[in-house]
């Protein structure tokens, strides 16, 4: 009975992992294949000859100047959209932990972001952070800072080409409208840690005379570390591959001031027909997102065992 | 005194999170007339709808196409799901866990890494361009996650109510439907509102796939038309609004379980 079910079940199973086989690995493999080869025109690809060309694909790409602003761009768009979101999170929780009337309410209202397309988030954040034609007619928030008589504070926002270093300041409102879209996530899974947090710790805590917020840093925060380190993963993840947030508020930018591996790639493979660029940045960026992920998956799985 | 800091603090973040939906509700219904870049933070003067009309008019028919796209995919890749967390919870084989930490790696690669093949795979089977095709794209790849979700709710439920059902005298699949899949209804809302959101939502695929602008979801097409200088903006974004709101109803009505699929996402086990 036992073994009859063992056939069943794998059997079952067996069309998802042939699928994901196929899907995700055989289509992987079939990616890195065309990054080492000359397909980087239409007719390449119809002709159908495969011709091996090792790491020329890759070398071009860290020589264009359009692919290291993107590896910039990506580096400190992660850097302040994780801090931004994880401080952000944190705060949201700790706000809506405290339990005072209407905190459901708030609680519902920073989470819904995550329901919305980021589609529809660029859509909307590029209007409010469209500069309008400086300095005489502004647009919007550079309207609303003339109306307050701020008029220091416009600026070209996303279509500015300034740069502190290697840092793009276009990339802020970008930040800004992915930041608003996750910063309620993170909320969720500190919320989540918060709640399981067991009340005897805080009572013992409250009982040995520590204060509100020692017993946040002491004691909590330190509770919530693996939740902090899964925050980083998923976001981190997320930015590494964000496409649909840039691509529909700015897309490339003058000069690719918020220019992306991914929208880069997009352009090489559908637009320009040079499938063999294009792959090679997919797969500089599947080794980011594996580099983050596979150790993340192996302890979680290893954690679950125990 | 106290409580006056904590409401303060959640009222500010609350303005930031409410911008984008002010401005969008008071570009929605303002008139023609009243679009001007200068009024853009006021209230419209006289509401109207004419906007919400035009954008209807333009996205109609792509926000079918996403209907057409995300129902089906959406129940197809809950069943497959459910009965994939029956086996990886209930069924010891070798290697299972490898094999499980294998297929969710699918869901965190950078589906940049298969497109180029999945695009030369359903143009060979003549998909390319289809729902049919963007079904079977969001179905596959939604394995991982489907799986893990209904795997992780299984595994709550007793290993003894299985036994048991095997004792009686009953098979794999009738213990699946007398035993699992009756109480399962909370993991399938889960998983359905996870699904809906997600596919709904997507871009990537549904730019890639589809070529015709007849048969884009309507990611694309909201896309598509604020890239073109010459619509209106009531019209961007009312549009935006139409795209939003099928996903903004589900969250309303069901947050609590949108919730779930959201923490069910970041894996821990």
């Amino acid at each position: 009975m036992r073994k009859k079910n063992l056939v069943i079940g794998i059997s079952v199973v067996a069309p998802s992992i042939i699928a994901i086989a196929i899907f995700v690995y055989g289509f992987i493999t079939w990616t890195l294949r065309v990054s080492f080869s000359n397909w980087n025109s239409f007719s390449a690809l119809l002709r159908g000859e495969y011709k091996f060309v090792g790491l020329r694909n890759y070398i071009r790409l860290f020589q264009d100047t359009r692919f290291q602003t993107d590896l910039w761009n990506t580096l400190f768009f992660t850097l302040f959209f994780l801090f931004g979101t994880i401080a952000l999170g944190i705060i949201m929780a700790i706000l809506v932990d405290k339990g005072l009337k209407g905190s459901r309410l708030f609680q519902n209202l920073f989470l819904f972001p995550m329901a919305i397309s980021f589609v529809v988030t660029g859509t909307v954040w590029s209007w409010i952070f469209a500069p309008g034609n400086l300095p005489n007619n502004p647009q919007g928030l550079n309207l609303l800072f003339q109306k307050l008589g701020l008029d220091n504070l416009m600026w070209g926002w996303y279509t500015s080409t300034d740069s502190l270093g290697h840092f793009n300041l276009a990339l802020i409102p970008v930040i800004i409208a992915a930041v608003w879209q996750l910063s309620g996530y993170t909320m969720a899974m500190y919320l989540a840690g918060l709640r399981g947090i067991p009340n005897d710790i805080i009572e013992a805590a409250k009982v040995d005379g520590a204060s509100e917020w020692k017993i946040f840093w002491r004691v909590k925060m330190p509770l919530l570390t693996p939740i902090t380190l899964s925050a980083l993963i998923i976001l981190g993840h997320i930015s590494l591959k964000i496409f649909d947030l840039v691509f529909a508020m700015t897309g490339s930018g003058p000069n690719f001031v918020t220019d992306v591996p991914a929208i880069y790639m997009f352009e090489l493979t559908f637009r320009s027909n040079r499938y063999a660029m294009g792959s090679a940045i997919a797969i500089i960026m599947l080794l980011f997102v594996a580099i983050v992920i596979v150790p993340y998956l192996f302890s979680s799985m290893r954690g679950e065992k125990r | 005194m106290k409580k006056i800091f904590t409401y303060f603090f959640l009222i500010l973040i609350s303005l930031y999170i409410l911008v984008p939906l002010y401005v969008l509700l008071a570009t929605t219904f303002k008139p023609l007339q009243e679009i001007g870049i200068s009024d853009m933070w006021k209230l419209p003067k006289d509401w109207s709808l004419s906007g919400f009309i035009k954008a209807f008019q333009k996205l109609g028919p792509n926000l079918k196409n996403s209907f057409y796209l995300t129902i089906p995919a959406t129940i197809i890749s809950a069943f497959i799901g459910s009965i994939n967390g029956y086996v990886f919870s209930k069924v010891k084989f070798k290697y299972a866990n490898l094999i499980f930490a294998i297929i969710l790696f699918g869901m965190f690669i950078p589906y940049q890494s298969i497109l180029f093949p999945l695009i030369r795979f359903l143009q060979s089977i003549k998909l390319y361009g289809t729902i049919s095709g963007l079904i079977l794209v969001h179905v596959v790849y939604g394995i991982p996650i489907t799986t893990l979700i209904f795997r992780n709710y299984y595994s709550e439920v007793p290993n003894e109510l299985v036994e048991a059902s095997y004792m009686d005298g009953a098979g794999f699949f009738k213990t699946y439907t007398k035993v699992l899949f009756p109480i399962s209804i909370p993991a399938f809302v889960v998983v359905i509102i996870w699904q809906f959101t997600n596919i709904w939502n997507e871009f990537l695929f549904a730019v890639t796939v589809t070529s015709s602008p007849d048969k884009q979801p309507v990611t694309v097409a909201l896309v598509n038309l604020a890239g073109s200088q010459v619509v209106e903006w009531n019209v961007q974004m009312a549009g935006a609004l139409l795209t939003a709101l099928p996903t903004l109803v589900v969250y309303v009505l069901l947050g609590k379980y949108f919730i779930r699929g959201l923490l069910a996402g970041s894996v821990k086990g």
